[in-house]
């Protein structure tokens, strides 16, 4: 009862609370300096879109326009017309990202690998136009990531 | 010279400020023109060397009392136009009031009370003079009975109106913050063998 | 005008600027200590980003402020929109007239010990106490004249609060008076030399503790900052931006400060260190030092406690804390005219 009291009229809960967050106050910081400093990514992480080749420097996509359908937020702006060698291919491939929802469908609808998702996500622009990639930008992406793309999709192969 | 100054710096601006408090169409102006004559009031008291007079001034009126206008003010809604209609049916009462007011102290201003042998000297206490102490002395000890008289009633005037705003409901629910805070683990808990 | 006046003039003016100009100063580097120790608080490491560890934070979260506009509502009262900042900036930093620094020979210029206060008021603590409740004032005028609804619940809900604990803050600084037989804030001061048992802290245990969450709530700092949580949008300064809304916080921090250094001058000894052996050190680096170590732990506060609900916050003002000071009120009263006990509080009360 007594003890009940004093513990009340001396406020020992709240010294309790003060003691913690004192505690803490000294524990090491968990804070990541982010342009310094940067967190782990996973090989699913679903950044900056690109457009990939083959090792012969063909490029891969077909223009089946699989993606531009399955697209939800038709982001994807696909034309297509007959190469001089007989092929499909397109003559345009423009991605909006200020559009994109990067759910990662179009990467899970190519048949041959083209459009895939890439760890890049250092890409912010001053202007909307700026968000708007068109084919050669996106094989760009593609050209200075195949490395990183092609391991994270080795290690990613058998779970899907 | 400067004390003249600021007198008339004092009692101009508490005149100009409740001007401004009749004048003012906004309420809510009114009353920070009333805070205002309340400051300069102070200002006059801190002039007549009456400091603790002064501060309890600015504490009791302004601190306390104009915040609670302040509060019923705000709550009001001001309909400018309406304010000025009945201006015409309540000139007569509100003149005469004021002219009687005026005779008044037209009398009491000429009747000889304040003639200037019965005034107080404009010189200024010493500084060791500290007023705070002399009014205490003062109020507990010859004003004794006025002072507790007066804080009795006041007391009534405080209970009377908690009694008369106080509706307890039977129904509502209340928190009971120390039974909360009391409770204890076997109050509440039961262990069940499964 | 003569030379005496022009002097004493400038004399004031110097005072004025020697005072205001750490005021803003410090208030803007405790906005910056306070951010680094909740990121503490938190295992975050705080702004450290603009200049060295982040110090240069204040001055450029300043001009951002200032470089900002400052939008003034259409359907406002514009003349009493502007005023509000201006009228909750005065009273906070005018209240530091009074507030004395420590005491000082001016190098061995005077041959008496002066406060180091611009103005030595016998009713020092009652002007205090007078002009912290006219901050009121500015938080009322801001909430009525944005003519919006969220502002106006801030103000009341404010308006109540602030009344409610300056009551039992007013009551807690009597026991004060009680004990020091003054109202001057060097006599207060000087009445608990000699060291820690001295200070006013031990027979006014309850009353440093009611007076400084009193404190909490008359500033509105975090277990009180009922008055612009998350409900209220941010409560009477909503409407505020840029420069106007500059002047709200800088008003909150002065205020903030002041009740950091009453503490300190009313129940913490003032400008005297704890031990009468440490006294080469100048009183005004204590009374600094004691006032910061509160400022800290405002901040810590404000790290650890989570935020009263109204009711509950009016219950602790009404039920809890007037009782309690009325009653250290009665009780310092009993133990100075028994006959018996007032050789124990004479120890507190060297006036006598």
């Amino acid at each position: 009862m007594i003890k009940k009291a004093l513990k009340t009229w001396l406020l020992w809960e709240l010294v309790l609370g003060l003691a913690l967050t004192g505690r803490y106050m000294f524990q090491k910081k968990i804070t990541v300096e982010y342009p310094e400093e940067k967190t782990p990514l996973s090989p699913r992480f679903r950044g900056l879109h690109a457009l990939r080749r083959y090792e012969s420097g063909e490029e891969r996509c077909i223009a089946c326009k699989l993606c531009e359908v399955i697209c939800p937020a038709a982001a994807i702006l696909i034309e297509s017309a007959e190469r001089d060698d007989g092929s499909r291919r397109t003559t345009r491939y423009d991605i909006d990202f200020s559009k994109c929802i990067y759910c990662g469908l179009c990467q899970e609808a190519c048949p041959v690998d083209a459009i895939v998702e890439t760890q890049e996500f250092e890409y912010a622009t001053e202007s909307r136009e700026g968000l708007y990639y068109t084919k050669d930008m996106l094989l760009a992406v593609g050209d200075r990531n195949e490395k990183h793309i092609a391991a994270n999709l080795a290690a990613d192969a058998r779970y899907s | 010279m400067l004390e003249t100054v600021f007198f008339n710096l004092f009692a101009g601006l508490s005149i100009l400020s409740a001007m401004g408090v009749v004048l003012a169409r906004n309420t809510m102006h009114s009353v920070m023109f009333l805070i205002f004559c309340f400051f300069n009031a102070a200002g006059l008291f801190f002039l007549l060397d009456a400091e603790f007079i002064g501060i309890i001034m600015i504490l009791i009126y302004v601190g306390a009392v104009m915040v609670l206008f302040t509060f019923v003010v705000m709550m009001l809604e001001i309909h400018t136009a309406r304010l000025r209609e009945g201006f015409l049916q309540y000139l007569p009462m509100g003149g005469l009031i004021a002219i009687v007011l005026m005779i008044e102290f037209i009398g009491a201003a000429t009747s000889g009370v304040f003639s200037s042998g019965d005034m107080a000297t404009a010189e200024h206490l010493p500084q060791s003079v500290n007023n705070t102490v002399e009014i205490g002395q003062i109020l507990y000890t010859q004003y004794l009975l006025g002072f507790e008289i007066a804080a009795i009633i006041l007391l009534v005037a405080l209970i009377g109106a908690i009694v008369l705003t106080l509706r307890t409901r039977k129904d509502a629910k209340y928190q009971k913050i120390s039974a909360q805070v009391n409770v204890r683990k076997e109050d509440r808990m039961r262990k069940v063998r499964m | 005008m003569n030379w005496d006046m022009a002097a004493q003039a400038g004399i004031w003016a110097l005072e004025i600027l020697a005072i205001a100009v750490p005021v803003a100063l410090s208030v803007a580097y405790i906005t910056y200590f306070e951010r680094r120790v909740i990121g503490w608080v938190q295992v975050r490491k705080g702004c450290n980003r603009v200049g060295w560890a982040g110090l240069l934070q204040p001055l450029a979260d300043g001009l951002k402020l200032v470089l900002k506009e400052t939008i003034i509502p259409t359907t406002s009262n514009k003349y009493l929109f502007i005023a509000a900042p201006i009228i909750s900036l005065m009273p906070a930093l005018v209240a530091f007239a009074v507030v004395p620094f420590g005491e000082t020979t001016l190098f061995g210029l005077w041959d008496v010990m002066h406060s180091m206060s611009m103005s030595n008021l016998n009713v020092g603590l009652l002007y205090i106490m007078a002009i912290s409740s006219l901050s009121i004032y500015g938080v009322l005028m801001a909430g009525w004249a944005s003519n919006s609804k969220y502002p106006f619940m801030g103000a009341m809900r404010a308006t109540c609060q602030m009344i409610s604990y300056e009551i039992s803050m007013g009551f807690g600084l009597v026991t004060v008076m009680m004990l020091a037989g003054s109202l001057n804030l060097t006599d207060i001061v000087q009445a608990q030399a000699g060291g820690l048992l001295h200070w006013y802290m031990i027979p006014l245990f309850p009353m440093l503790i009611v007076y400084f969450i009193s404190g909490c709530a008359e500033t509105a700092r975090t277990p009180f900052d009922l008055v612009e949580t998350e409900e209220l949008v941010s409560g009477y300064y909503t409407e505020y931006s840029g420069m106007w809304f500059a002047t709200f916080s800088l008003a909150e921090y002065a205020a903030m400060i002041l009740i950091s250094l009453m503490t300190s001058i009313l129940f913490l000894g003032g400008w005297y260190a704890p031990i009468p052996a440490l006294d080469f050190i100048p009183g005004t680096v204590w009374l600094l030092g004691k006032t910061a170590f509160l400022i800290f732990v405002f901040i810590w506060f404000r790290a650890t406690f989570p935020r009263y609900r109204y009711d509950q916050m009016m219950r602790l003002g009404w039920k809890v804390f007037l009782p309690w000071t009325l009653a250290w009120i009665a009780v310092v009263g009993i133990f100075i005219y028994t006959p018996g006990l007032d050789s124990i509080i004479n120890f507190w009360m060297p006036w006598r």
